[in-house]
């Protein structure tokens, strides 16, 4: 076979390959609906409640995106302020690792206490879980500039800033876009923890109201309604990534 | 009238007083359009020397003067190229050749308007090179010694007076370093621009330089000063006559001494 169409072939043969093995181990050893349904029955209970599933589906996007976006703004000014200068990094970077380290799931019922239930206490914990990778990775590519590259343009009378502009930001933008793929996976967790927790609507909700009436396969159906939305976000971070800094990846690297 | 490059007794520390010097006692005198190579031992502080004569750094003790005035800032009037050609490789070469001038006074506030005249340059400084043509390709897209070349230009773009290299030429194969170092001889000849060349290759000191300065281990001073007295222009077959083997292993019994 044309091994470029094998390779865009391949996701969706796996993700087939995937489903049948599911559908035949549910079938060959008699697993009970209520304990693993079976693909097929996912799909009807897509059907049936297509409309809360879509409607829960687009709520949660909505949080997500913003909470995302809130973390994208945030942790691109935190990531340069860290990287500009070596004592504001070294002051800031435990504190950031502490709270990184701290289960959002923990900050929920604080963020309720604050806020209330529903949308925002989602948007903050999509917001809280997402902006460290983003931070890290623009800092890193900040601290990574070639010190030599540095002396050449220090000794022509450079500012801090303009071999930041030069430099440094040009630099640090696969660090950046590579960043975002991780952050908006993340933000969905943040937001569906959330939602699991304290709101009325979403995805997260729609899956703890189901799991109440025991409607196993609409758990499930939810679960796919997240990875589906999770595929696409993060497929559209690689596009932006490969448009804005394609000079970044030219590897040949497993291209076969 | 006093040198281009003046170090009098210089003494400096990257730590603070606390530290061990990297360069004690050191005192070197470079005339203007003068080419001068410094060896020594690993860690004698010849990159030291580099940033102090640039003004990326300063000394705690002694003075350091670059066309007779004392360095306080940048120079700027220099051109510095590395081991590593450090070009950005989002920047065609050409565009990369251009970034000093993006930085550098008066040009900074010209390149809006005079970038063709600026690009115009760059390709000739390309092709003299021998990088003819190649400005519109990637650094990546190039080989190691295109590369060094290019580094090479971005260096002298700005038209600088003095040119500072620390080994330029050390991660390249023999071959292309040997083609390299006609090309500097070239550079030399043609800009009658002073160089200060950092190496650890004696040939390479030998072959390009007007004067050697030995230095010692750390930490680092002027141990011996060889003016090299093979004629100008130079070509590579000279490398291979008794009179420039025997200066190679005269600094090389400098060198091993210095070690001890």
């Amino acid at each position: 076979m044309n091994s470029n169409l094998a390779v865009r072939l391949a996701p969706w043969l796996y993700t087939a390959a995937l489903f049948i093995v599911w559908e035949a181990a549910v079938w060959l050893f008699k697993i009970p609906i209520f304990f693993l349904p079976p693909p097929t029955a996912i799909a009807n209970a897509f059907v049936e409640y297509w409309t809360p599933i879509y409607r829960h589906s687009l709520y949660t996007l909505a949080t997500t995106l913003i909470g995302f976006g809130m973390a994208v703004g945030f942790g691109l000014l935190l990531g340069l302020v860290v990287g500009w200068s070596r004592s504001i990094y070294a002051g800031l970077y435990p504190l950031m690792i502490g709270f990184n380290a701290i289960p959002k799931v923990a900050v929920v019922p604080i963020l309720v206490l604050w806020f209330g239930i529903g949308f925002v206490p989602a948007v903050l914990t999509a917001f809280l879980i997402s902006f460290f990778p983003i931070v890290v990775n623009v800092a890193t590519g900040l601290a990574t500039i070639e010190p030599e590259l540095e002396d050449v343009l220090k000794a022509l009378g450079a500012s801090k800033l303009d071999i930041m502009r030069k430099v440094g930001i040009p630099r640090t933008l696969p660090y950046f876009f590579g960043s975002l793929k991780v952050a908006i996976t993340l933000a969905f967790v943040g937001s569906v923890i959330s939602e699991s927790i304290a709101s009325n609507y979403g995805i997260g909700n729609l899956m703890l109201q189901a799991q109440a009436q025991f409607q196993v396969p609409l758990i499930f159906a939810g679960l796919v309604a997240l990875a589906v939305e999770g595929i696409v976000m993060y497929w559209l971070m690689a596009m932006l990534e490969a448009r804005m800094t394609g000079w970044a990846q030219r590897s040949g690297f497993a291209q076969a | 009238m006093s040198a281009f490059i003046a170090l009098d007794g210089v003494s400096h520390a990257y730590g603070g007083l606390t530290d061990a010097p990297a360069v004690e006692g050191l005192s070197i005198a470079i005339e203007e359009g003068e080419f001068a190579a410094v060896v020594g031992p690993s860690g004698c502080g010849k990159s030291t020397l580099m940033k102090l004569a640039t003004g990326l750094q300063f000394p705690f003790k002694g003075s350091v003067k670059v066309a007779g005035e004392e360095v306080t800032r940048p120079v700027k009037i220099a051109g510095m190229a590395f081991q590593a050609p450090t070009l950005l490789p989002w920047r065609t070469t050409l565009e990369n050749l251009l970034l000093p001038l993006e930085i550098v006074e008066p040009h900074r506030s010209e390149i809006r308007r005079r970038r063709v005249e600026y690009a115009a340059r760059a390709e000739n400084l390309l092709s003299s090179v021998g990088l003819r043509g190649q400005g519109e390709k990637y650094p990546w897209e190039l080989s190691g010694g295109m590369q060094q070349r290019a580094s090479l230009c971005r260096a002298l773009i700005h038209e600088p007076q003095l040119l500072m290299l620390d080994e330029p030429f050390a991660a390249l194969d023999a071959f292309t370093r040997e083609e390299l170092w006609c090309v500097i001889r070239d550079l030399h000849a043609a800009r009658k621009i002073t160089i200060c060349l950092v190496t650890h290759d004696l040939r390479e000191a030998v072959f390009l330089a007007d004067r050697v300065f030995v230095m010692s281990a750390r930490p680092g001073r002027v141990l011996v000063e060889r003016k090299i007295d093979i004629p100008r222009p130079r070509d590579l077959d000279v490398t291979f006559t008794q009179a420039f083997q025997d200066i190679v292993q005269e600094m090389r019994s400098h060198i091993v001494r210095a070690r001890q």
